[in-house]
């Protein structure tokens, strides 16, 4: 099972991508997908970690940290992305805001039927605003998370990372 | 009348300010602190001698996420002051912002609610329990440190001194009169004429912050 755990997905290697990024601030509502890199955060001197207690507010949050200069990462799960439709609209596109969203993908499976409606309409959800999204699933796709960045700089629109786990590996951590 | 109604209507009654003079009040405190204005202080643009330090946002990007997006700012400026006039139906969407700020308790935050009781700008319906909610509680209670109420302008200017030379995040509940709108939103003017890229070109110019 070596090859195996080579294979996921693993916080030291999100965070060195935000950090190569110049992240300054993660606004963030905790989920099941991405909490493994809830501690490193925490850990990480560079990184302010600002939780919200409602999705929408990461991006209003993200918005005026924006403004002022800095360089936010939205990081939240499917369900609350979908929440958040009118604040992506008016604080994300509308203020141009050059954001990457770290959406957990609840319910990603590449094998048979996907049964969880979150995963079911978050692609959908995602192509109604017109933001491209890059699904990363193991370290392999982690230069995915940079290349996210680079479309939102150069588009200055939020551009999504889906975090898609299969509900294996984190949790392992 | 009899007496116990004619009671019931003076206990009811609030003394309101009007946001203007509450604006002219504060200018003189401004110094160069950042200032998000809300619709609800759309005075400010036509008052304002550093519009460079001001965002202005027209249209309002979303409903519910002023607070969180002053906040935001003052996270990102933490050395110079940031002062928000928000309006009570916004932060009414999104209360669950007030224990954030609290959590990080930026000193610079200057954080001002301007309470009309209702949507002004959709015909004047109240807010939920308008005439019992106390904002200044409910901040209190989130956490933040210092928090005030005034329903009269005198108090506000004899305090306002205090307040802003004291260390955020700080919350003032103002007790507003309502300046209802009833014209169709497509017929109104924005109260910002600078687009909100403008402003925000013209933020990052006044503080130094590479586009």
């Amino acid at each position: 099972m070596v090859q195996a755990s080579e294979a996921l997905l693993s916080p030291e290697t999100v965070l060195a991508e935000l950090k190569k990024n110049a992240v300054s601030h993660v606004v963030w509502l905790p989920d099941s997908e991405t909490n493994w890199l809830y501690l490193l955060i925490k850990a990480e001197p560079s990184l302010t970690l600002v939780t919200v207690s409602r999705e929408g507010l990461a991006f209003s949050t993200a918005a005026g940290l924006y403004f002022g200069g800095k360089t936010p990462v939205i990081l939240i799960q499917n369900t609350g992305l979908m929440e958040s439709g009118d604040s992506l609209r008016g604080w994300g596109l509308g203020l141009n805001m050059p954001v990457v969203l770290m959406v957990g993908y609840r319910g990603w499976t590449r094998h048979g039927v996907t049964t969880d409606t979150a995963a079911v309409y978050v692609e959908r959800f995602l192509n109604a605003f017109g933001i491209n999204y890059y699904l990363v699933e193991n370290n392999n796709d982690a230069q995915r998370i940079s290349l996210a960045f680079e479309e939102a700089r150069k588009t200055r629109r939020p551009v999504t990372v889906l975090v898609g786990d299969e509900y294996h590996g984190f949790h392992s951590h | 009348m009899n007496i116990m109604a004619f009671i019931a209507i003076e206990s009811d009654r609030k003394i309101m300010m009007q946001v203007a003079d509450i604006l002219k009040v504060f200018k003189e405190y401004r110094g160069d602190a950042i200032v998000v204005p809300g619709k609800g202080a759309r005075y400010w643009v036509d008052m304002t001698t550093r519009p460079e330090l001001d965002v202005p946002l027209a249209p309002n990007p979303a409903m519910g996420g002023r607070a969180s997006f002053a906040f935001g700012l003052a996270l990102a400026q933490p050395h110079r002051k940031v002062v928000l006039f928000d309006s009570e139906g916004d932060m009414m969407m999104a209360l669950g912002i007030l224990p954030t700020i609290a959590e990080h308790a930026p000193k610079n935050f200057y954080h001002f609610l301007l309470d009309n009781e209702c949507y002004a700008t959709t015909g004047g319906q109240p807010v939920p329990n308008a005439k019992k909610i106390a904002y200044d509680v409910i901040a209190r209670g989130a956490g933040y440190a210092r928090t005030f109420s005034y329903d009269n302008l005198e108090s506000f200017q004899i305090n306002l001194e205090r307040i802003l030379s004291g260390p955020g995040p700080v919350f003032v509940a103002l007790k507003i009169v309502p300046e209802i709108q009833n014209e169709p939103a497509g017929r109104r003017k924005r109260f910002s004429t600078r687009s909100r890229e403008q402003v925000r070109q013209d933020l990052w110019k006044a503080l130094g912050i590479a586009g």
